[in-house]
């Protein structure tokens, strides 16, 4: 097997508090190769959000080692964290973080302009991607103008401007009803299936039966790392 | 890169139009107050610059001085104590370039139905070189006009107007205290002199006409003001002294007697109404570059709200890779922005102002492409300096603290 583009040992996370530390993640340890689909999963206030943040080099851990791509990112400089997040990492949040002040190809194109890419590239490229994302007719629009679903696949098609090798999804589809859920879910599928590595937070059973590999958080630790195939059930039978 | 940046910060600015207004209104008045305030300073500077040029170069005026008549001192020029002589012997003094001995009064003058009351110069041909005056017209009467007492005269552009209108006055007759002159020349115009007097309410006449035929004499070859002229700025010094010397041991003055005459240096006195008008504009800049100051204090205090209130979009573009320069450049090329857009309105508000205040109140306003520059380039500035804190505190944010941010 090739070398995994992620791998966390004995990673924990405080959050300073006026009581003091609260650790929030508490040893964690994961490995995951590259052209994987997992699904992190588990309750609410269990830590996942605050693992993603620290994959997708947004946060930083308090203490453990996080080697992405072969390099432990704690040896970064901000300008290499920031060429990471534009080039090898697509991070899709729960509230699709759109710029509101921009028009839909404008924000398709932002991760570009921060590459240095020229004007006539940048806009050919958003435009690829706004027709794979179904709102090839809109390019003017402003994200206020269109519904959430449409918001979250304008938020994928900007994680993918930079063809990322890696797309963080943090509850892409929890601000979803369950039909535009399913749509989303299925662009993830075929965006695997292209050879991009996925990690995707979700609480809800049938969205990480997409995923190959599911794991489980509960109070700060991993308590389940499996293939999905045997996911389902245990998960039905946790939650009953 | 750039474009798209500035179109960002285009963006920005026309998102929040009243506020983005509002601070550049600091700058517009900054900016317009600089330019005003200094188009009226130079203005001034370059009226009294023009005084001094027209005044004639390194000058004295020696006055007869005071006579004590019967215990009530009379005002300086009325003792009988300065001679054309006097003259004479300065003329040979080293360091001394030219000398016109001057009398003067005022008179009526009459041209055909028009009449008109004038200051009359008595003098010599060399007053003109002196003064640095040049004839607009026809030529300067001699020394043998002199020596003839010649009724002749030549007259300045005021009394032009007053007596002729639209008829060339050389070679025409006027009679000056009823005594006929004819006109020879008629002189460049000068304007105003530094105390505020046209100088080119005037008529120029010989010296011994003047003495003979207009005002007399109280003695023969007595003259109230003597011109002299120094050959350069570095020779006025020992001119003065020997003017003195020579003056005193001419009018037989013992040691301890005041001097009976004045000697006063006109260069040295326009010059420091010249300082005068230059520390005046300096302080009129420094007051206007106060609300540059104010301006720019206004830019930081909007761009640091606006920093706050855009702190999750600063999170998002962190997120999708902005490094710290990225962030940084977009905040301070709005701040720049900002200040240069109000310095443009400022400049056109400061140019109108200073058109303004001359088509009002004619005085004089210069606006030198110096000052336009300096004003610009002091915006750009202060768009950077009070921009850098701002940009800096964006540019400095966490990603994730940015993103959480409500
Ligand atoms: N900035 C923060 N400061 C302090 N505590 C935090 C902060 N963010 C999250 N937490 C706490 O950390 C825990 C984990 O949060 P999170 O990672 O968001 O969990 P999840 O995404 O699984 O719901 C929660 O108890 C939450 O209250
Ligand atoms: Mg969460």
């Amino acid at each position: 097997m090739s070398s995994p583009i992620i791998r966390v040992t004995d990673l924990c996370k405080d959050y300073e508090t006026a009581l003091g530390p609260f650790p929030v993640l508490k040893n964690v340890n994961v490995s995951i190769s590259a052209g994987e689909y997992v699904a992190i999963m588990g309750p609410s206030g269990s830590g996942k959000s605050t693992f993603m943040n620290i994959l997708g080099c947004l946060d930083k851990p308090t203490s453990g080692e996080y080697v992405l791509d072969c390099h432990p990112v704690a040896e970064l400089d901000s300008n290499q964290l920031a060429q990471i997040r534009n080039q090898t990492i697509g991070f899709v949040f729960q509230g699709f973080n759109l710029l509101t002040r921009s028009n839909l190809l404008d924000n398709i194109a932002l991760p570009l302009v921060y590459a240095g890419t020229d004007k006539k590239v940048r806009h050919e490229r958003a435009r690829v991607l706004l027709e794979k994302v179904g709102l090839g007719k809109y390019p003017a629009s402003m994200p206020n103008q269109i519904s959430g679903g449409q918001q979250q696949r304008i938020a994928i098609a900007r994680a993918l401007i930079n063809r990322p090798r890696l797309i963080l999804a943090d509850e892409p589809t929890g601000n979803l009803d369950s039909k535009t859920s399913e749509d989303i879910m299925r662009l993830f599928a075929e965006l695997n299936e292209e050879g991009i590595t996925i990690i995707i937070v979700t609480h809800e059973a049938d969205i990480a039966s997409h995923a190959r590999r599911q794991v489980r958080f509960l109070d700060g630790r991993i308590v389940h790392d499996a293939p999905a195939t045997e996911a389902p059930s245990r998960a039905e039978a946790e939650t009953a | 890169m750039f474009g798209a940046m500035l179109g960002e910060a285009w963006h920005a600015m026309g998102a929040n139009r009243l506020r983005t207004f509002l601070t550049m209104l600091g700058m517009i008045i900054g900016v317009s107050a600089v330019v005003l305030m200094m188009a009226i300073g130079q203005g001034a500077q370059e009226s009294v610059k023009q005084s001094i040029n027209a005044m004639g170069s390194n000058l004295f005026i020696v006055l007869a001085g005071s006579r004590t008549a019967s215990g009530a001192r009379l005002g300086g020029g009325n003792a009988a104590s300065l001679t054309v002589q006097d003259g004479e012997a300065i003329t040979m003094l080293e360091g001394v370039k030219a000398v016109a001995p001057v009398s003067f009064g005022n008179a009526q003058v009459i041209f055909g139905a028009n009449n008109w009351a004038t200051s009359i110069i008595g003098t010599t041909p060399d007053y003109l070189d002196v003064r640095a005056w040049s004839l607009k017209d026809g030529y300067s009467f001699s020394d043998s006009d002199i020596r003839s007492a010649t009724r002749v005269a030549l007259i300045g552009r005021t009394v032009v107007d007053n007596l002729f209108g639209d008829t060339d006055p050389v070679g025409k007759t006027i009679r000056i205290k009823q005594a006929p002159f004819v006109v020879l020349g008629v002189l460049e115009s000068k304007g105003q002199s530094l105390d505020g007097r046209d100088q080119d309410d005037t008529i120029i006449v010989p010296l011994t006409s003047a003495q003979r035929k207009l005002f007399g004499a109280q003695f023969p070859d007595s003259v109230r003001m003597l011109m002299v002229q120094g050959e350069s700025p570095e020779a006025m010094a020992m001119a003065e002294n020997g003017m003195t010397s020579l003056l005193r041991q001419r009018h037989k003055l013992r040691d301890g007697d005041e001097d009976d005459f004045f000697i006063r240096n006109l260069t040295a006195a326009a010059e420091s109404a010249a300082e005068t008008t230059r520390t005046m504009s300096l302080l009129l800049g420094a007051i206007a570059s106060v609300s540059l100051l104010v301006g720019g204090i206004g830019i930081m205090n909007i761009m640091l709200v606006s920093v706050t209130e855009r702190t999750r979009e600063i999170g998002i573009r962190m997120a999708i890779g902005a490094r710290e320069r990225d962030i940084m450049q977009q905040f301070l090329l709005e701040a720049i922005m900002i200040s240069v857009a109000g310095c443009l309105i400022g400049l056109l508000l400061g140019i109108g102002g200073a058109l303004l205040v001359n088509l009002l109140t004619g005085a004089a306003v210069v606006i030198s492409s110096n000052a336009v520059a300096t004003a610009f380039a002091v915006a750009a500035a202060v768009g950077i300096f009070f921009g850098f804190y701002p940009a800096r505190k964006a540019a400095r944010m966490n990603p994730i603290e940015a993103l959480r941010y409500q």
